[in-house]
């Protein structure tokens, strides 16, 4: 029977090869080299800019002011960040939990999905900016306002693929799992959701920086009563006292948080699928 | 091997139609025996209904009207199914795949584990039992997916036009491996095609239909005795029965047209 075997010849080499690997690894390194050179040319040229212009730090803080806002401020940055974080990863968290649980849900029965469904779609589509002041009104906590706008905004993509994912599995398979005599739950368990999975890590990379723009959102809007929730909030603050150095020093710290989440978003995505999925496949 | 006239029948399919949305006949008063350790090929050109009465077999569909009866009941693990495609689980290992019919029973992977790789090593995969399907060539997955057809040894395996997507060579080369399959486990098949050639090779009853409604026109056997070898290909026998054949599935298209 057809079994492939190693043959244990010495690897040959020849010119195209070589060039092939020599391309290869120049460009593993320039993934890396460039974008640093291009964040350092910027960092440099924004200096100068500043610097040459004698432009005043309240219309723009060369680098090295906001640089120093972190440093100093930190003391400040730190825990409206650990606060915006909070917020970010428990909408996340609640947006896992509600997506999967409402699209299991309507996969299970065709009537929850009829009856619920266009609701969802009318929580996705209501800007989140115009619920944020209600929600404001009718419940006490700042935290928990922003906690459930972030959540508004951040469970859709997660319900939507979710959905789409647990009705993707193969029709041969449902059959087979149907002469085979499959129970709901088996074949919820060992079709439809691992058919789902990667539809589900999908549309978290997307929620994971929904979660943090709906966070920073509702720190927009209900921090503004001075609560003083977190980073976009002491943004804002600063932003009212000319403070621009701070201004920066929170906006790059959120953008890093933004990074992060993607960061550890794909990973997680690359490490259930890459022993099986096309989208985790190498190429050459 | 008993000659068919000889063998206990299996399945009894009497007088079966199948209608679709009330007008369209997919298969039209469908008489059929099937008998212990028949090789059955249902040959026909497309909308003869073939796929349809594999589909009512398996229990997928039920026929608009008449019965199938299985001889003493059908069990649970009576059948296995092939399709024309491996139609594996990406995300499970060969051997995962292998399990999944007695995993569905509540059967733990440990209490069939030597079934399991018994089956591998029938279709000569057992090296690959830790592999993902995508890690396979087309032809290795169809052998996993006929791994898994027989793992639980049923009394009969649907097969569905197995090899119509794979290339001549590794379609010869299955051809005899599942001869010799169905030699050492001696379950029976119902074998979908619409290539003449394989299924004179294969089986040795061939049932020819015709489509519009889909229905049974002839009925051929191939008495050549197994085990049946490359040879046979080339042989005057086959050369009788492929015309034969060929003479069949040719009315059947003409009756169609």
């Amino acid at each position: 029977m057809s079994i492939v075997e190693n043959a244990p010849a010495p690897p040959i080499i020849d010119e195209e090869e070589a060039a092939r690997a020599r391309r290869a690894k120049i460009n593993r390194i320039a993934k890396w080299t460039l974008p640093s050179l291009v964040m350092a040319l910027s960092l440099l040229a924004w200096h100068l800019y500043v610097t040459i212009n004698e432009i005043p730090h309240y219309v723009l803080p060369g680098p090295l002011l906001v640089a120093k806002s972190v440093i100093e401020d930190w003391g400040l940055l730190w825990p409206a960040m650990l606060t915006t974080t909070r917020l970010t990863v428990l909408a996340l968290l609640f947006a896992i939990l509600g997506g999967v649980a409402l699209a299991v849900a309507f996969t299970q029965s065709k009537w929850a999905e009829m009856s619920f469904f266009p609701y969802a779609v009318i929580l996705q589509v209501t800007p989140v900016v115009a619920i944020a002041p209600l929600l404001q009104i009718y419940v006490e906590s700042a935290f928990v306002a922003a906690l459930l706008c972030a959540w508004i905004v951040a469970f859709f993509p997660i319900l939507s693929n979710t959905t789409i994912g647990l009705k993707s599995a193969d029709h041969n398979l449902e059959d087979l799992f149907t002469i085979y005599g499959a129970t709901r739950w088996q074949r919820l368990r060992l079709l439809a959701a691992p058919s789902a999975l990667p539809f589900f890590l999908g549309g978290l990379k997307i929620a994971g920086g929904l979660a943090l723009i709906g966070a920073v959102v509702a720190e927009f809007v209900i921090g503004r009563a001075g609560t003083g929730l977190g980073l976009a909030s002491t943004l804002l603050e600063a932003s009212y006292r000319f403070n621009f150095g701070r201004l920066y020093a929170a906006l790059i710290l959120i953008s890093g948080m933004g990074i992060v989440i993607f960061a550890i978003t794909s990973i997680i995505s690359h490490l259930m699928l890459r022993k099986w999925h096309e989208s985790a496949l190498k190429r050459d | 091997m008993t000659p068919i006239r000889e063998r206990a029948p299996l399945l009894t399919m009497s007088h079966i139609e199948k209608t679709f949305s009330g007008d369209v006949v997919a298969l039209r008063d469908m008489n059929l025996t099937v008998n212990e350790g028949d090789f059955m090929s249902l040959l026909g050109p497309s909308g003869c209904g073939k796929s349809t009465a594999l589909r009512l077999i398996s229990g997928l569909m039920h026929p608009t009207r008449g019965k199938i009866e299985w001889a003493g009941g059908q069990g649970s693990d009576d059948l296995g199914v092939v399709f024309q495609e491996p139609t594996l689980m990406p995300w499970a290992t060969v051997a995962q795949n292998v399990w999944l019919p007695f995993r569905l029973k509540g059967i733990s992977y440990n209490e069939v584990r030597d079934d399991i790789l018994e089956a591998l090593k029938l279709v000569g995969l057992e090296k690959f039992q830790n592999s993902y399907p995508r890690e396979l060539s087309g032809g290795m997955k169809m052998r996993v997916s006929i791994a898994r057809a027989m793992v639980t040894k049923p009394r009969l395996i649907l097969m569905d036009e197995p090899f119509a997507a794979l290339d001549e060579i590794t379609r010869f080369k299955l051809n005899n491996d599942l001869l010799e399959l169905k030699a050492a486990i001696g379950c029976t098949v119902i074998f979908v095609t619409h290539s003449v050639f394989e299924s004179v090779f294969l089986s040795d009853r061939i049932i020819v239909m015709a489509a519009r409604p889909g229905r049974v026109i002839h009925e051929l056997e191939v008495d050549t005795p197994y085990p049946r070898h490359e040879d046979f290909r080339t042989s005057t026998e086959y050369a009788a029965h492929t015309r034969a054949a060929s003479a069949a599935l040719g009315e059947a298209i003409g009756e169609a047209a």
